[in-house]
């Protein structure tokens, strides 16, 4: 990783609100990222914090009463969230690829899956339909879908869920984008074909020298994929690091409890998991100051009424809470 | 073909007539064929396709197979019975040859049947999807105005507005067309709304599709065949209402007769004569049957899951 990269795609202060301004919830609540080209930045946080709702604000696919409501998002110098629906139109799919959570649904049963990439790529691209199925071959042949030129003809049913989302992620790479996100691409598939997909995409997205931005809730899938993580809690950012100082040297209490989550194949059977007490709090409904201090085992009476801002404690290091000092103190 | 021409999915032959459409040449084309194919399967559809046809032709070419006018009465043979001489399918209580008659009134009764049917659905598939697409004002506009449509009972709305025009098969074509249009929106509607919040109607903006895209090749195809079986399901009924209507003297007028109509007339004679009744209403039976063996055949060859391959 060279340090002087052009950043893919800026983010600044998105802020995705659902509801009217007095009885709604910010479910993205002023989120900041880099997306750097060939890494992947992983997005980790448990259900109805707000991962998706950041990946299709990004998109602007928020449907009402879903609205954006603050922040920009920079693609080459132009900020999505002011560009008109025409130019969107072009982005998504163009230079922004994504990959949706459920393979099942996410493909149209009425279009055999030929036409459904060959539209894509008809989208954004000046060729012919001859062409264009040629390249859906191609596409195809490169996720690893054996048969290829018989099987554009198949209908989505004839595909078992992981070669459905293979077949979605050639229609996401299509046009060669920029940046793919991908939102939960492996939770409803087999364990045994989880780690295919995503090899599949760690591939593809070294060999297109594209970003990734892969949203999920399985830390496992962190470790293996991402080189930069951000951890979301109620719509916020709490931690943004590396991916090795969030696993050896976390920072903030809820990524810490997380961790403690999680089982690994070596752990001492005698010591129980650690639950994280008590739920994620209502967004309608926030507590006064830190949003986890009603389940944080540090709390103290000032996170109680004073709401910490992500600061930075290293240079590839941010947290949001109000007992995390500048690196060299301990928590 | 190669010689272990397998099934990719279920490992096994696949069956000698059906080729792989890769091989047929281009996609478009293999794949409609591949459809017809799909409801040339189905033993029950093809038969009644194949049966409208013929009635369809004989109705086209009545003057060719009938000797007689449907309107000339033989007055020395009133009421005869079916196989008389020179009358094949026997006559009316006026002596009109009933062969005649029912290839004449053919034509009324698939015309009232058919076209309405088409027009309303094609209107109706049209405003229901704009309205479960758009929602907001277009749906509340579009879909409060055919409530006012829908608020009377269809005869009645029918019988109001041919009523109000005069007397012929247009008009009968105009009033089914108009009451069944917010049947049709209704259905298309509600399959729209079942349609736009699948994850592949998200996904394909995510791909960049416009909103006439997604219209066309995301919604449309999903909500075509529900409503297309509705159309054929209603083909034989709206039969019998265009001869309720012409029955009232709002369609066709007398001497011209539908299937219906004859059934009508024929009720005077029903011990006497029976088959005067019998046979007209024979035929609408067996063409709303007809109608309704097509309309499963139409969607299982429409849904791509029911392909038998």
């Amino acid at each position: 990783m060279s340090a002087a990269q052009i950043p893919s795609l800026v983010v600044e202060n998105l802020t995705t609100r659902f509801g009217s301004d007095r009885d709604g919830a910010t479910v993205v609540d002023g989120v900041s990222f880099v997306l750097t080209p060939g890494q992947t930045m992983a997005l980790v946080g448990e259900s109805g914090s707000g991962k998706s709702a950041t990946a299709l604000s990004l998109m602007r696919l928020i449907e009402p009463p879903g609205r954006i409501i603050a922040g920009r998002v920079l693609l080459d110098g132009r900020d999505l969230l002011t560009m008109p629906e025409r130019g969107m139109e072009d982005v998504r799919g163009g230079q922004i690829g994504m990959v949706f959570q459920d393979p099942l649904t996410s493909l149209n049963p009425a279009l055999t899956i030929g036409r459904q990439i060959t539209e894509t790529i008809l989208a954004h691209r000046d060729i012919t339909p001859a062409e264009a199925e040629r390249q859906a071959i191609d596409l195809l042949v490169r996720v690893g879908v054996s048969d290829a030129a018989r099987r554009i003809h198949d209908y989505p049913h004839h595909f078992s869920g992981g070669m459905r989302q293979r077949v979605l992620i050639a229609s996401a790479i299509s046009c060669a984008p920029a940046i793919i996100i991908a939102d939960e691409p492996t939770t409803a598939l087999d364990v045994t074909v989880q780690a295919k997909i995503l090899r599949l995409l760690h591939d593809l997205q070294q060999e297109m020298h594209a970003s990734m931005l892969l949203i999920t809730h399985d830390l496992g899938v962190v470790a293996a994929m991402a080189d930069t993580v951000m951890v979301m809690y109620a719509g916020r950012i709490v931690e943004q690091t590396d991916v090795d100082t969030l696993f050896h040297a976390p920072r903030h209490p809820y990524t810490k409890a997380l961790l403690a989550c999680v089982a690994g194949i070596e752990d001492d059977r005698s010591v129980p998991l650690q639950p994280i007490s008590g739920m994620a709090p209502d967004l309608k409904d926030l507590p006064r100051g830190c949003r986890f201090a009603p389940r944080c085992p540090l709390v103290q009476d000032v996170c109680r009424t004073t709401d910490p801002a992500l600061r930075a404690v290293s240079r590839s290091h941010s947290v949001a809470c109000l007992l995390v000092q500048e690196e060299t103190a301990v928590v | 073909m190669t010689a272990p021409d397998l099934h990719p999915h279920t490992d096994r032959p696949r069956p000698a007539s059906v080729t792989p459409m890769s091989l047929q040449g281009g996609v478009p084309p293999a794949q409609r064929a591949w459809r017809l194919k799909s409801f040339a399967r189905d033993r029950a559809a093809l038969a009644a396709a194949i049966f409208l046809v013929v009635i369809a032709v004989a109705v086209v070419f009545a003057p060719v197979l009938s000797a007689y006018t449907p309107d000339e009465a033989d007055n020395l043979a009133r009421n005869a019975p079916m196989g008389t001489a020179g009358h094949l399918l026997g006559t009316d209580q006026q002596g009109r040859d009933m062969l005649a008659r029912l290839l004449y009134g053919g034509r009324v009764s698939l015309i009232v049947g058919v076209v309405p049917t088409i027009v309303a659905g094609l209107i109706g598939l049209l405003l229901g999807v704009l309205a479960g697409f758009f929602r907001g004002l277009a749906d509340q506009i579009i879909m409060r105005c055919l409530d006012v449509i829908f608020a009377f009972p269809m005869v009645l709305l029918a019988i109001a507005i041919a009523g109000a025009m005069r007397p012929g098969v247009l008009t009968e074509v105009i009033a089914i067309t108009v009451v069944l249009i917010p049947y049709f929106a209704r259905l298309a509607r509600t399959a729209t709304d079942g349609v736009m919040p699948m994850p592949f109607i998200e996904a394909a903006r995510a791909a960049g599709g416009s909103s006439f895209t997604i219209l066309t090749r995301y919604v449309l195809p999903n909500v075509f065949s529900p409503v297309v079986v509705y159309a054929t399901t209603l083909m034989g009924l709206m039969i019998v209402v265009g001869s309720g209507l012409s029955f009232l003297g709002l369609g066709v007028q007398p001497p011209t007769a539908d299937w219906g109509a004859m059934v009508a007339d024929g009720r005077v004679v029903l011990r006497k004569a029976p088959h005067v009744t019998v046979l007209p209403g024979l035929l609408i039976l067996v063409v709303s049957l007809a109608f309704n063996f097509i309309g499963d055949g139409i969607r299982d060859a429409l849904d791509p899951r029911t392909i038998r391959r």
